[in-house]
């Protein structure tokens, strides 16, 4: 009889590994009796909230509350499209710079990634609460916000579509003389500009969604009447301003997705 | 003498910059209107030869004058840039644009010529251009392709776009690295004859690298073949054998 050797059911774990993990789950239980909700707030805060959409129900339909909402939408579009319009044109130039392979500047292009960088990680409500600051309350620092949003955006994956441009046509029309521009015109770009496509249409979605909330520190667009319902506990049009945000999301992606089929 | 040579080169030599020897003094001397074919094993330098030829790769020894400009060593800018006005280029991918019609891909051959960002897309090229342009097309014999998408052509006529693009610089010299070494057989028999056929009707001097024994042959004048990093031997296409030809592509 042959005596059988059955596998292992676990894979070694090493000493290092074992308190890595211990580590981190000790973290976890300690961080959640800090800030998780207990059950007794849990049961608290629900009546509460409860009674929140009791009072929000019927959301306002009023006339002029209406007509004020529709002209605060629009100003949200407008904020959304010219901050991404301004923010794509701005983030084609960065862009080249930033291109490992199609810099005319060399490895002097990650200094153009790191301000690229910079842009996307702080976020856009942050950026908002500077140009607050700097140009005062209103529409125009919801767009300068959206532009700096959309070139850490498109920034990044211009240079990536850039980059990952095919090199043999490059390496033809370097061949006759072109010149690194003329090859930008017409080779990468040309051969990139499918993804940028794309690119432009994922920015202008996450612009209408940023756009919405900007208002919430005075950057202009429905966020700020949004804020002005709750300050007042005016919560029926807050309600209404809800609901007309959902339906601008919804509207946005709608759109955006069309566009994508149409050009893929 | 030199204003009677395309290219000539005397005790030319090229080292790596570790010192090997890649290219051991090479007299080679292309005359206005031939058609060459270089040829040798892989490693024995027609790549490195064709860029030293014409200034993309400094020489270590020895002189080259290419199309009116002499240099050792590397040539200056400017010497560069009037040789390369004056030569057009295809290489074994044809490197098209796929993105963008024939007709763009044809005016690229402008870039390099001055205000030649212009070039970048038909849609914005001077007319005069654009006619250049058309003419190249019917050259190669796409003309009715004009305005399709580049990557909807097959791979042979693909290579003849390119070959338009080299054309419209209106080149004394075309030089052309493995134009048919990724094509099939017919495609690449239609592509050598066209080269053969513009040389001889435009009086186009022809400088081109084959793999393929036919090819090297029965499209060129002359065939100057390299081994060792030397001529092996540089004689008219018509007294070449199958078995020189083979001694030299087997190494």
């Amino acid at each position: 009889m042959v005596e059988r050797v059955l596998p292992r059911r676990t894979a070694n774990i090493s000493a290092g590994g074992f308190t890595i993990a211990v580590a981190v789950g000790a973290l976890i239980i300690v961080s959640a009796g800090d800030v998780a909700p207990s059950v007794q707030r849990l049961a608290d805060g629900f009546p509460r909230l409860a009674s929140l959409v009791d009072r929000m129900m019927p959301p306002n339909t009023d006339t002029a509350f209406l007509v004020r909402i529709f002209w605060r939408i629009l100003e949200t579009f407008q904020i959304a499209l010219v901050g991404t319009a301004i923010g794509l044109i701005i983030s084609l130039p960065i862009a080249w710079l930033a291109a490992r392979g199609v810099t005319p500047f060399g490895v002097f292009g990650y200094a153009f990634k790191a301000l690229v960088s910079l842009f996307r990680t702080v976020p856009d409500l942050v950026w908002a609460l500077l140009f607050v600051a700097a140009v005062g309350l209103g529409a125009v620092a919801g767009t300068l916000t959206i532009i700096v949003d959309t070139i850490g955006f498109c920034g990044r994956f211009f240079a990536e579509a850039m980059e990952d441009a095919d090199k043999q046509s490059q390496e033809a029309l370097a061949a006759h003389g072109a010149s690194r521009f003329s090859i930008l015109c017409s080779a990468v770009i040309p051969d990139a500009m499918p993804s940028m496509i794309n690119t432009g249409l994922f920015a202008l979605e996450m612009a209408v969604r940023s756009s919405v909330v900007l208002g919430l520190v005075g950057a202009g667009g429905i966020g700020q009447e949004l804020k002005v319902a709750f300050d007042l506990f005016q919560y029926q049009n807050a309600s209404a301003i809800i609901l007309a945000i959902f339906v601008i999301v919804l509207v946005m992606e709608f759109v955006t997705d069309r566009l994508r089929a149409l050009i893929q | 003498m030199e204003q009677n040579s395309i290219i000539r080169t005397s005790g030319f030599s090229k080292s790596y910059s570790s010192g090997t020897p890649v290219l051991r003094d090479l007299d080679i001397d292309i005359r206005p209107r031939e058609r060459i074919a270089l040829i040798g094993a892989n490693g024995t330098g027609k790549s490195t030869l064709l860029k030293c030829l014409i200034g993309l790769l400094p020489g270590t020894g020895g002189t080259v004058t290419a199309l009116g400009e002499t240099f050792s060593g590397a040539p200056t800018r400017m010497q560069l840039r009037r040789i390369r006005l004056q030569i057009g280029f295809v290489f074994q991918h044809h490197g098209l644009v796929r993105q963008l019609s024939v007709l763009s891909n044809v005016t690229h051959g402008m870039l390099g010529y001055p205000g030649s960002w212009r070039a970048a897309i038909q849609m914005m090229a001077p007319a005069e251009w654009r006619m250049r342009a058309m003419e190249a097309l019917s050259a190669v014999n796409l003309e009715a392709k004009a305005l399709e998408r580049a990557d909807a052509l097959s791979g042979g006529q693909q290579q003849r776009v390119a070959i338009a693009r080299a054309l419209v610089r209106r080149p004394r010299l075309m030089i052309a690295d493995e134009p048919a070494a990724s094509l099939d057989p017919s495609a690449g028999r239609d592509v050598m004859t066209v080269f053969s056929r513009l040389a001889s009707d435009q009086g186009i001097t022809l400088l081109y690298t084959s793999h393929d024994m036919e090819h090297a042959v029965s499209y060129s004048d002359r065939v100057i073949a390299l081994r060792d990093g030397r001529v092996h031997f540089d004689r008219p296409s018509s007294t070449v054998s199958r078995a020189m030809l083979a001694e030299v592509f087997d190494g």
